[in-house]
């Protein structure tokens, strides 16, 4: 396959950026789409230019490290992430465009690169339990009903790679959030910081410049692990009770 | 965090109103109060149907309603009163959060496409058409400013004299098909915004709107389309 990329690059954060064509020659349909980046990047250093940057780790699709917008979709046309994209997906002669993730929380450190700490920070603000850990517990030892499980479960495979907000068209992490809200707040081991948690996290959320939900479902459609819609509702059904509860306390 | 010996407190009101969750469910909340009011008001429309005795003694009904707990017209005032409140909270809030959305995502994609229904995409415009289409609503058919008759006690034929005037048709019927639009995602959205929604109703909620917004926009509309087409004169 020969494919044309269309590629932003920006030097540094401050530098302005743009979209650069590269030609991109004998693409096998079963290299992902970040092999394709390698083999340009490949050329490019030998042409002695500058590499395109971008954030990847596994390659498998658990770490959440890797994420571009490909032909304006986040992690591009599959629901997956863009290392487990394949080629296949894509016809010969086609032109790709590749484009960092945006959002004001997201500021692009370089080409593909952005910055995502702020999800870190709303992870900080309440996504973990204070309960000791250390060896793995006995099993018995906390009920755990078998439907809370499976929602715990379900929200845990969140990877944080910020499809979500690069999907929405307000910038919102608000999937992102409550797919850790509704992972911790669903377990007993989560209970003693079930209102904290979720008043912190949506105050970190706030402070960190993202957009709020107009229920575009955006987010949802891009997620490549499938965290559901309804969980935003979840987030904000557990939010109102613990301002009901009285518990405006910012931890 | 686990040093933090002092915690900031401040109202649950004010971190309510201070949050994008909190601000977007007062607008929910706000949206349901205006939805139910609709619907009375869309059923009480369609009392033109049986005739100008019947539709002005309505007119006069609501005026004596509550009585004699309350003096003449106290419960129409009353109910002005927190429908206002609903629009210009309902108003603001989503000036402030749509300001905060657009803040949130400075920069566009190059490569564009189709997203989300249309609903969705036109709930600001729309809404800002609807507060619009009110206030000449209010200018038309309660003040009777510019109403072509304007008759005060005399509602049946007042509607009658408007939705002879093409303008008038044209406004009124644009502006409930917007109400259609802005009900369809509307409803569903509030469900999701107070936490209502789950995936078990998720289908029954998005349902539920469309009909509502079908049977709001139709029970409206009728009422202009009885005039033009002489039903009703």
């Amino acid at each position: 396959m020969n494919l044309t990329l269309r590629i932003w690059r920006q030097r540094s954060p401050e530098e302005q950026g743009a979209m650069t064509t590269y030609r991109v020659e004998g693409v096998s349909p079963d290299m992902s789409f970040l092999e394709v980046l390698d083999v340009l990047n490949e050329e490019l250093v030998l042409r002695g230019e500058d590499p395109v940057a971008f954030d990847h780790d596994c390659r498998e699709g658990i770490c959440g490290s890797c994420g571009m917008v490909i032909d304006g979709q986040a992690h591009g046309p599959e629901r997956t992430t863009a290392c487990q994209l394949h080629m296949r997906h894509f016809r010969d002669g086609d032109t790709i465009d590749v484009e960092p993730w945006r959002a004001a929380a997201f500021p692009v450190v370089k080409d593909l690169v952005v910055d995502r700490s702020a999800l870190d920070r709303i992870i900080g603000a309440g996504g973990y339990v204070t309960a000791p850990t250390g060896s793995a517990p006995e099993a018995h030892a906390t009920a755990v009903p078998k439907e809370a499980a499976d929602t715990a479960f379900e929200h845990a495979e969140c990877i944080g790679c910020g499809a979500c907000v690069a999907a929405c068209p307000n910038g919102s992490a608000m999937l992102f959030t409550s797919a850790k809200v509704v992972h911790l707040n669903v377990l007993p081991q989560g209970a003693p910081e079930r209102e904290s948690r979720v008043l912190g996290m949506v105050a970190a959320m706030d402070e960190e410049g993202f957009g709020g939900c107009t229920n575009t479902g955006e987010c949802a459609t891009a997620c490549p692990k499938g965290i559901p819609l309804p969980s935003i509702a979840a987030m904000n059904r557990e939010y109102l009770r613990a301002l009901r509860k009285g518990g405006a306390r910012r931890p | 965090m686990a040093l933090a010996t002092r915690t900031a407190r401040t109202s649950a009101l004010g971190t309510l109103w201070g949050s994008t969750v909190g601000k977007k469910a007062v607008m929910a909340a706000t949206g349901v109060i205006m939805l139910l009011w609709l619907t009375a008001h869309m059923l009480g429309n369609l009392k033109i149907f049986f005739g100008p005795a019947e539709f002005n003694g309505y007119a006069a009904w609501l005026r004596t309603l509550g009585e004699p707990a309350l003096h003449e017209a106290w419960f129409l005032w009353i109910q002005r009163a927190v429908l206002a409140l609903c629009v210009v909270l309902h108003g603001v809030a989503a000036y402030q959060l749509s300001r905060r959305d657009l803040a949130a995502r400075p920069q566009r994609y190059a490569h564009r496409r189709p997203r989300a229904s249309y609903a969705t995409r036109t709930m600001r415009w729309g809404g800002v058409i609807l507060g619009l289409f009110v206030v000449w609503h209010l200018l038309d058919l309660t003040a009777g400013v510019v109403n072509p008759l304007g008759e005060d006690g005399h509602p049946y034929q007042n509607v009658v004299a408007d939705f002879r005037t093409w303008y008038a048709d044209v406004f009124y019927i644009a502006a409930m098909l917007a109400l259609g639009l802005h009900v369809r995602h509307g409803f569903w959205s509030a469900a999701q915004t107070l936490g209502a929604n789950n995936r078990r109703r998720d289908r029954a909620l998005k349902a539920t709107a469309n009909v509502l917004a079908v049977l709001l926009t139709a029970g409206f509309v009728s009422v202009p389309v009885a005039v033009m087409t002489g039903l009703v004169d």
